[in-house]
């Protein structure tokens, strides 16, 4: 069972995160961690392989800080990396991203790939369905219990409505959500270990990529304005003195909503 | 702009958030057209006309019975090719998510998500998303044609203007892979009251309440407003709650007319999930709470004493 785990690089907590009003683009300078997301499909990946054997590749797309975050999952036990970084690919939009990782993911030809629930830093919950598109492979998403064999996955998760049980043939793609696992914590021999597991970085133009439809200039989306949050009027506050219930409902007839 | 709205639907009914979007797009103006997928859905179809679409078009096919994302974007890669729509519409959901991430692949198509607004400027559609935690509203724009959106769900409230749509059928050319997956079984929560994307009034619970117990005031108020009760991650963590109440960032977006939070701090990660309501009620022990930053109106008290108070009161005023 081969597994390649999708991990993103992102600013390291998102209150200082910020974007550069002069690329708007995410001011990416600061120090960066693995998408918290993200250590949950690492998670799921390795529990796999404790399970059933096999090899857990980590691909990763992103600036050259981006190892940080890759070895960390190597820390936490994964057996390789891939990571995709090119300058040619900052500022890919949906589209582009999706090229970019569906081309690194091809040839490795995984059982299994798995992607976190969501980017910490864009709040994006969409790249697996579009890698799964380009990869012509079926997806599961949201899975919060996951189970592998016989060549096939099934995944148990919430949606708005309640529980469904999917199962798919492998090879597949999944997005785990966050409920699924407690992530581990590297432990020192995998911190040391981590620096001399094999660790590819490839460019954009290595993966045969057409680099007219990636970064910026390929986006097909365009950021063309940040502006303050809407205010949202004053904040009427009051410590009860035995009768707030009766002034949260005046409050509240007078607004009309009772 | 000849706009594409996908209209997701479950038991028999076209959700709120959808509709809700497809009067959006109405009111923007141009062709605008609803597309509905299911088995068994013709019915329904008709129903999208009162809020909007003078066209809806379907695809009755057993392989789309399932609520499964990989054979809509088939359809509906097929349908916006066929037809020529520019722009594609759709409210977020677990479901509407994937099936727009697919067909931003597929067409190679821009997607912009997470949209609290759709407005023309200059005759360009701009989003406006907000970002980091929502401290920062993005305008984002779309490079070439089709343009994709995920909008939030409960942002726009559906219209009805009244209208009919014309009803018209189309087939659907299904990829091998799009079938792989299958639904082996659906559960559904059950749950009492309205869900609370659909609710106008939300009552919801932190873990100020002290002890799952104490949800029963959170409950009674929500009766007495004729709401619907939801929760902090905080709380679903540790169980006192369902995951389908939850509010916040790995949960529900929604924006109520009047949301009272019952014992929340108002962390970030669940204001993302209710500022945009209507009105907001807190009340919390702390005088510190961040919530008390972004609510309209901020109580400083014990909740125990308050919030049975409270609900006596609304009881005495609807009866």
């Amino acid at each position: 069972m081969k597994i390649a785990v999708c991990v993103k690089h992102v600013p390291e907590g998102t209150t200082h995160a910020r974007i550069d009003p002069g690329t708007m683009r995410l001011d990416r300078s600061g120090e960066g961690a693995i998408n918290p997301f993200d250590t949950h499909a690492v998670e799921e990946a390795l529990r796999i392989k404790d399970a059933q054997g096999g090899e857990v590749l980590i691909v990763s797309m992103g600036p050259q800080s981006a190892q940080d975050s890759v070895r960390k999952a190597l820390a936490m036990g994964a057996d390789a990396a891939l990571l995709v970084t090119d300058d040619a690919a900052a500022g890919s939009d949906l589209v582009g991203t999706t090229n970019v990782l569906a081309a690194a993911l091809e040839p490795e030809s995984a059982d299994l790939i798995l992607f976190g629930q969501q980017a910490g830093d864009s709040d994006g919950a969409v790249l697996w369905a579009a890698v799964a598109d380009r990869l012509r492979r079926p997806v599961i998403s949201q899975v919060a219990e996951l189970t592998v064999g016989d060549g096939k996955v099934t995944g148990k998760r919430q949606t708005e409505f309640g529980y469904d049980t999917i199962e798919a043939p492998l090879p597949a793609v999944v997005a785990v959500s966050d409920a699924i696992n407690e992530p581990r914590y590297p432990s020192l021999k995998g911190i040391m270990g981590a620096r001399s597991k094999p660790q590819r970085t490839v460019s954009v133009s290595e993966l045969g990529v057409d680099g007219g439809g990636i970064g910026e200039g390929g986006s097909r989306t365009s950021v063309q304005a940040l502006n303050d949050p809407p205010p949202r009027g004053d904040t009427v506050k009051i410590e009860d003195d035995g009768s707030a219930a009766e002034k949260i409902v005046e409050y509240l007839a007078e607004k009309k909503v009772v | 702009m000849a706009t594409l709205v996908f209209l997701e639907h479950h038991e028999g009914e076209l959700l709120k958030p959808a509709l809700g979007v497809l009067s959006k797009a109405a009111e923007l103006g141009g062709d605008v057209a609803g597309v509905v997928l299911g088995s068994g859905v013709r019915d329904l179809a008709a129903t999208a006309g009162a809020y909007g679409a003078s066209k809806v078009y379907v695809a009755d096919k057993p392989e789309l019975e399932k609520p499964l994302p990989q054979p809509r974007v088939d359809a509906l890669a097929g349908l916006v090719r066929d037809q020529g729509f520019d722009t594609v519409l759709f409210a977020a959901s677990v479901l509407s998510a994937d099936v727009a991430a697919g067909l931003s692949a597929r067409l190679g198509a821009g997607l912009n998500w997470d949209l609290t607004d759709l407005v023309q400027q200059d005759g360009t559609l701009i989003g406006k998303r907000p970002a980091l935690g929502d401290t920062v509203y993005v305008d984002v724009g779309w490079n070439g044609e089709p343009r994709l959106g995920l909008i939030r769900a409960g942002t726009f409230d559906p219209k009805e203007s009244g209208g009919e749509a014309e009803v018209e059928d189309f087939d659907v050319g299904f990829e091998d892979f799009s079938l792989g997956a299958t639904m082996v079984e659906q559960a559904h929560a059950e749950s009492e009251g309205p869900s609370i994307e659909d609710a106008d009034v939300i009552v919801a619970g932190g873990r100020g309440l002290g002890s799952p117990d104490n949800f029963k005031l959170v409950e009674e108020l929500a009766q007495a407003l004729g709401g619907a009760v939801a929760a902090t991650r905080a709380v679903v963590d540790a169980g006192w709650y369902p995951y389908a109440t939850q509010v916040g960032q790995t949960g529900k977006t929604v924006a109520p007319k009047l949301y009272v939070a019952c014992g929340i701090s108002g962390a970030i990660q669940h204001k993302v999930g209710m500022q945009s309501s209507g009105v907001i009620v807190a009340i919390n022990k702390d005088p510190n709470a961040p919530i008390f930053d972004f609510c309209d109106l901020g109580v400083v008290g014990d909740l125990h004493e308050i919030v049975p108070k409270l609900t006596e009161l609304v009881r005495q005023r609807k009866s």
